[in-house]
């Protein structure tokens, strides 16, 4: 049964035993490249000149990204990356499925057996708490002024972004998490106009579908473990307000002790009476895939979900509308973000990766193909489609919380337990033993 | 060596050879035997003192904290909840699986035609994965809130309406028995039973074959000697047949039972521990534990559990075994 912790021990074993000399070998070569310390010149960030240039070599890039719209992004920023450092060879390390957790896994083995990826893929913000709280990551603050990536995201973003004063991933991408995907078809046979503010006008849509009876009034999901703790975030952020809700987690259980808390509970108990029962058994994309055929006729879920729309052959706007989650038109950011590794065996390859992922370049090739914005308030508008248009305007428009359910405000440790009280409670629908449980949850948020 | 003792005067010289050949042999095993004392035992022994230590974050921290990260497991709703659901589905598991193989054992043995093609027919699932079980086995039971899907599907297409049910959605447990200290609800989830059915199938080709065996090992005298002295058929099988495969029913029942101790696989595929923590067993909150909470020494405490269970269960059967075998020399 303890077969994990023999593979990772045996893992160890094997590199003092076979591999000692190996990595001396490795660390006696990347020593003399290393980047030496740099006097920071924010005053010409446009002039990476001192910066020395990979020549030849290897990266290896740790991500998750192995299918559809996110492994052809990827592979659009290697060009990039290939086109400034050629001579590269890039190890593509993917791991599959499980939206993550078996990549973290993997991650998780490899950083323990002292073996780390040049720069693996994390999502920004306090998901990266863990590894920085044991020293697996290289600083970036001082990296983000000399590039100027400072200059071109958003203050909200970079200051939730630190951790202990300091940057450490550089921010590839930004999904939404507060969008209210619905049937525009559904909604107009029942009457019902695409404007929910705030709760309680989208309850009485709800009301109004329930009564006719005609299809699921909202589909909402939990195979995939996430998507009750997603609605919820929703729903948090429309009863606490935009402030309230980043105290949420702080990582003490004082802002769960406000009764909005208990009442944020009761209504996304109340919204799950009008939504599929079998959600257990029902993924995001089955409850999305519900909207589009037009069985259900909402569903709140991430802007991936669009992926899924267009990967239907439907359009935006016409066959699906979008509106902010109710109660608030605040922009729930999460983000997907590449760091660099505390004795990455290739530092000069690595620091290139990370300023193709910051580049505005870098960040047009993958988004598109993605489905998501970039971190950048400067894309080149052209290559987003409408949808996308609309997000990078609220992006740089709106006030930005972090999203909890991804990361951008919680870490591993905390995420795990978050969504499985959610499931729970989407199961057992028991609101005093769901909120002791995110009482008792809250101090894993500093670990 | 008792030979040695028959012949004293060649003696000396014999011994002195076998402990050469002893010499010998002891130097061929060393090299597995340090491999196993340190990659299995010595592993064990790590993991049993990680699961004492503070290492509950990414960072390595082996400081000695005693019985904490046990005495906070068993305080918690969600290990509670695996461990019931663990002794429900093996409980389930092994009742219905040796029951049914015992059946299937006896039909096949009953002289039907074509025996080898039934035998290939229960035996085939065993070679199939777990994952591959509870993949398939998930699309059956998934109840389908919209239109019916797999077994309800099935049940309303035959006219059996009454007989669709909510299966691996099923968020009851029954008789929902509140129990004073303990923070769960006994004692069937509901939705474990579609998922010890689903193993059930896979296993229980394997239990025919042991009972077949253990059949044919049974000499025909003397069933046919009970037979002539007026037994009926049931009567043969009460007092003659199953005592007899008392040691077959042993052996499945120690296999079966560390098979579902450590299961994973299945539930893993088939319900991802779910609806709420209603199929979860220790195996998957372990893997959570450790690569999700990066919560290693909690993650080794379950490990360590789930070995002292299975060694219970082992360890008295190897011991058994040992003395049933030196009875017989």
């Amino acid at each position: 049964m303890s077969d994990f912790n023999q593979k990772l021990t045996r893992r160890q074993a094997l590199k003092l035993f076979g591999m000692g000399a190996a990595s001396a070998a490795l660390a006696a070569c990347a020593a003399p490249t290393a980047q030496p310390a740099q006097p920071a010149q924010p005053a010409q960030p446009a002039q990476p000149a001192e910066q020395p240039k990979p020549s030849g070599g290897k990266l290896e890039i740790f991500s998750w990204w192995t299918n559809g719209g996110e492994a052809d992004g990827l592979n659009a920023m290697f060009e990039v990356y290939l086109q400034k450092n050629p001579g590269v060879e890039i190890i593509n390390a993917t791991v599959a499925g499980g939206a993550g957790t078996n990549a973290k896994a993997v991650l998780q083995t490899r950083l323990a057996g002292g073996q780390p990826p040049d720069s693996w893929q994390v999502h920004a913000g306090r998901e990266t708490l863990s590894y920085v709280n044991a020293g697996q990551l290289e600083p970036l603050t001082q990296f983000f002024t000399e590039k100027g990536f400072d200059k071109v995201m958003p203050q909200f973003l970079l200051d939730q972004l630190k951790i202990n004063g300091e940057i450490w991933t550089v921010p590839v991408n930004i999904h939404r998490s507060n969008v209210l995907w619905y049937n525009p078809k559904v909604l107009a046979e029942a009457g019902i106009e695409p404007k929910f503010p705030t709760l309680d006008s989208l309850f009485a849509a709800l009301d109004k579908l329930k009564a006719q009876g005609k299809v699921i009034p909202i589909a909402v999901g939990g195979k995939d473990k996430f998507e009750a703790s997603h609605t919820f975030e929703s729903i948090l952020l429309a009863t606490f307000g935009v402030d309230d809700y980043i105290k949420l987690w702080d990582g003490t259980d004082a802002m769960w002790q406000d009764p909005r808390a208990a009442e944020a509970l009761s209504t996304l108990k109340r919204l799950f009476s009008y939504s599929n029962s079998d959600r257990s058994a029902q993924g995001w994309a089955d409850a999305m895939t519900m909207v589009l055929e037009g069985k259900a006729a909402m569903t709140i879920m991430g802007d991936w979900a669009h992926g899924l729309g267009i990967s239907k052959g439907l359009k935006v706007n016409q066959d699906y509308g979008w509106m902010p989650a109710p109660g608030s038109d605040a922009f729930m950011w999460l983000s997907d973000s590449f760091g660099l590794a505390k004795g990455a065996p290739n530092p000069v390859q690595a620091r290139a990766w990370l300023e193709v992922c910051g580049s505005r370049e870098g960040q047009d090739a993958f988004n598109p193909k993605k489905g998501s914005i970039p971190a950048r308030t400067d894309p080149d508008l052209s290559k987003y489609d409408d949808y996308l248009k609309a997000a990078i305007a609220d992006f740089g428009s709106k006030p930005l919380v972090p999203s909890a359910a991804h990361g951008a405000s919680t870490t591993n440790a905390y995420q795990s337990k978050f969504h499985n009280t959610l499931e729970v409670f989407s199961s057992d629908l028991d609101e005093k033993s769901a909120l002791e449980s995110l009482k008792e949850a809250a101090e894993a948020n500093n670990r | 060596m008792r030979l040695d003792l028959a012949l004293p005067q060649k003696a000396a010289a014999r011994s002195r050879r076998l402990s050469r050949d002893r010499l010998t042999a002891f130097l061929m095993l060393l090299p597995s035997l340090v491999a196993i004392a340190v990659f299995v035992y010595g592993f064990i022994g790590y993991t049993a003192y990680v699961s004492m230590s503070n290492y509950t974050t990414a960072r390595i921290d082996l400081s000695f904290v005693g019985l904490d990260n046990y005495l906070n497991l068993f305080g918690q709703r969600r290990f509670q909840e695996n461990i019931r659901n663990l002794i429900v589905f093996t409980s389930l598991f092994l009742v219905i699986c040796l029951v049914f193989g015992l059946a299937l054992a006896l039909l096949v043995d009953s002289g039907v035609r074509g025996e080898s093609v039934f035998r290939s027919i229960y035996l085939f699932p065993m070679a199939v994965s777990f994952i591959v079980t509870g993949v398939a086995w998930r699309w059956l039971f998934t109840p389908g809130d919209l239109e019916p899907t797999g077994l309800n599907l099935l049940f309303d297409s035959l006219g059996l309406g009454f007989l669709k049910a909510r299966w691996i959605a099923d968020t009851s447990v029954w008789p929902n028995i509140e129990v004073p200290g303990l923070k769960v609800k006994l004692l069937v989830p509901l939705a474990v039973i579609p998922v010890a059915l689903a193993a059930v199938w896979q296993m229980s080709g394997f239990c025919m074959a042991m009972y077949l065996a253990g059949l044919r090992s049974i000499p025909d005298e003397i069933r046919e000697a009970a037979r002539v002295d007026g037994c009926s058929e049931w009567q043969v099988l009460r007092h003659i047949t199953l005592p007899m495969l008392r040691p077959i029913t042993l052996s499945a029942i120690i296999v079966l039972t560390h098979v579902s101790l450590k299961t994973f696989d299945l539930i893993l595929t088939m319900t991802g521990g779910g609806p709420g923590n209603k199929t979860e067993v220790p195996s998957l909150y372990m893997y959570e534990l450790r690569f999700s909470q990066f919560n290693t020494a909690e993650a080794a405490a379950v490990a360590t559990i789930l070995l002292i269970l299975v060694s219970l269960l082992t360890v008295p059967y190897l011991v058994y075994n040992r003395r049933a075998q030196a009875a017989e020399q």
